[in-house]
C-alpha cells in the first residue's frame, strides 16, 4: 500500500472523501510513534563497514541509523554495503558510505507523512527524531503495514464487542418491561436520504441479534412508510421504532394532508403519486400492500386535512428474541 | 454462478469499486423499474435488472440484501449514487442493452425466479 499514489499530497473533493477507505483513514489516525520500532540497533560513523555487515547479518536488518554523540548523523543501509562490497572496501568507516542528513519524521506525525516520503523517495526506512534531533525510533514500510493490520483487527474486535453488548442489551436491565426507542424525523421531498431511517433501523436490529429475515421484513415495512412520508406529506413526519425482546412496534405519523379513502389506498396498484415521482420508480401503488405483507399487525388511521398515523407490529417468535443473547446465522 | 461470470458473459461495466466478485453468488433474478414492486418481488441475493439509476435504488438493494443491480440502456447513476453504493457494499453494473435482453441472457446462464420469503 505504501507504493500507492493515494497517499501523495493532493486536495480531495467531498465526493472522493466519501470513498476514502478505512486504510486511508488510518494513515491519518495512526501516529508514527505508535507503529515505529523503538528497540534500536545503531552504529557510529567510526564503525567499520565490515562490522556493519556483521551487525546487519546477526540482527537480520537491512539498515541502521548512525549516531554521533547521541544525535542522528546519518543512515547506513544494505545498499551502501553493496556499493562498498563492489569496491572491496569493507575496512572503511560507515561515515564514508552512509546517507548524511537523512529525511526524518517525528513521533507525533501521522503515518501518512512517512508514507509520502516512502512513495516519493524510495527509502527503506526513516529515522524518527524528537525536536532536539535525538533519535527515538525507526520506521519501515513493514512497521506501517503491521500497524494498520493491527488497527483493522482492533476495529473488527470492537465491532464484535458492540454486537455482543447490544445483543445482551436487555439481559441485565431489570424492569417489568424494557424497550429501546429509535426516532427519526423525515423531511418531505428528501429523496436523497430516502431509505436512511429504514437502513438505520435494520442495522440496529441486526446488532441487537435479530435474524436477517426479521431485520429485512422490518426494513421493507419502514422503507415504504419512510418513502410515503417523503412523497405524500405536507411537512414530512416522524418514524418511531420501539424494540422490545418479543416485538418491534413502529409508529409513523405526519400532520397532513391525510388519506381520503383508506380502503382504496390499501388496494394494490392504487397510487396518488404525481408524474415526477413516478418517473423515479415510486408510486407503484404497492407501498401499503408491502407493509401489510411484512408485519404481523397494521393499523392505519387518517383524517383528511389533519394527518395520518400508521401503527405496525412485528412479533418475534421465542427463538428470535432480540437483545437477550440469541444470535443465529440461520436464514428462514 | 458468481458475479464475475455474469460480468464477463454479459460484458457489463462495474460502476462501483472492484470487489471480490467471485465471492458473490446470486441465486435468482428480478426485473422492474418500480421500487415497491422490487420490494415486494425480489428475493434476497437476487440480481436486480432496472433502468432506474437514481440514489434510491441503493437503499432498496441494501434493505433487501440484493447481490447486484444491473442498470440497463446505459442509464447513468450520479456520483452520489455510486458513492452510496460503495458505502453500502452494493454492486452497480452498467450495460447498453435493454432490460429484456439482459434478463434473457441471465435466464440462459441459469438465473431464474425465486419467491421472496418475507413471512
Amino acid at each position: 500500500m505504501s507504493e500507492s499514489s493515494h497517499f501523495q499530497g493532493r486536495i480531495i473533493t467531498d465526493e472522493q472523501a466519501e470513498n476514502i477507505t478505512r486504510v486511508e483513514e488510518l494513515a491519518y489516525e495512526l501516529k508514527v510513534n505508535e507503529v515505529m520500532t523503538k528497540d534500536l540497533i545503531t552504529v557510529t560513523p567510526e564503525t567499520l563497514m565490515q562490522e556493519a555487515l556483521e551487525i546487519f547479518r546477526t540482527n537480520r536488518i537491512s539498515g541502521a541509523p548512525v549516531l554521533k554523540d547521541n544525535k542522528l548523523a546519518g543512515v547506513v543501509s544494505i545498499e551502501d554495503l553493496i556499493h562498498c562490497l563492489q569496491k572491496n572496501d569493507l575496512k572503511s568507516p560507515v561515515s564514508k558510505y552512509m546517507t548524511c542528513k537523512p529525511l526524518t519524521v517525528h513521533g507525533p506525525d501521522p503515518i501518512i507523512e512517512a508514507l509520502k516520503l516512502f512513495v516519493n523517495f524510495h527509502f527503506g526506512r526513516l529515522p524518527v527524531v524528537d525536536s532536539n534531533f535525538a533519535l527515538v525510533g525507526i520506521i519501515t514500510k513493514g512497521d506501517i503495514t503491521r500497524g494498520i493490520l493491527k488497527a483493522i483487527q482492533q476495529d473488527y474486535q470492537e465491532e464484535e464487542v458492540r454486537r455482543y453488548r447490544a445483543s445482551h442489551l436487555f439481559e441485565d436491565i431489570e424492569s417489568d418491561r424494557s424497550s429501546l426507542i429509535l426516532r427519526y424525523t423525515i423531511k418531505q421531498g428528501d429523496f436523497m436520504r430516502g431509505g436512511a431511517a429504514s437502513s438505520a433501523i435494520k442495522r440496529a436490529l441486526l446488532r441487537l441479534g435479530a435474524t436477517p429475515q426479521i431485520a429485512r421484513r422490518t426494513g421493507i415495512a419502514v422503507y415504504e412508510a419512510e418513502m410515503n412520508l417523503i412523497i405524500h406529506t405536507t411537512n414530512g413526519g416522524v418514524i418511531r421504532a420501539e424494540i422490545e425482546p418479543h416485538q418491534i412496534s413502529i409508529n409513523v405519523y405526519d400532520d397532513g394532508p391525510g388519506i381520503e379513502d383508506i380502503d382504496q389506498a390499501m388496494k394494490p396498484g392504487y397510487s396518488t403519486a404525481n408524474e415526477t415521482v413516478r418517473e423515479l420508480g415510486f408510486g407503484a401503488g404497492m407501498g401499503l400492500v408491502n407493509i401489510q405483507r411484512c408485519v404481523d399487525s397494521m393499523r392505519l388511521e387518517s383524517i383528511l386535512g389533519k394527518g395520518t398515523s400508521l401503527k405496525l407490529k412485528i412479533l418475534l417468535p421465542k427463538k428470535e428474541l432480540v437483545g437477550e443473547g440469541y444470535q443465529t446465522n440461520e436464514e428462514h | 454462478m458468481n458475479i464475475q461470470e455474469i460480468i464477463d458473459s454479459l460484458q457489463l461495466t462495474p460502476l462501483t469499486t472492484l470487489k471480490n466478485y467471485q465471492a458473490v453468488t446470486p441465486t435468482c433474478g428480478y426485473a422492474s423499474d418500480l421500487l415497491s414492486c422490487v420490494m415486494a418481488g425480489a428475493a434476497h441475493q437476487s440480481v436486480w435488472v432496472t433502468l432506474q439509476a437514481h440514489i434510491n435504488i441503493v437503499a432498496v438493494a441494501s434493505l433487501l440484501d440484493l447481490s447486484a443491480i444491473i442498470i440497463t440502456e446505459n442509464a447513468q447513476p450520479d456520483e452520489a449514487t455510486i458513492a452510496k453504493a460503495n458505502e453500502e457494499g452494493i454492486n452497480l453494473l452498467s450495460t447498453q442493452e435493454p432490460t429484456f435482453s439482459v434478463v434473457g441472457k441471465l435466464w440462459e446462464l441459469g438465473l431464474h425466479c425465486q419467491q421472496p420469503k418475507n413471512k
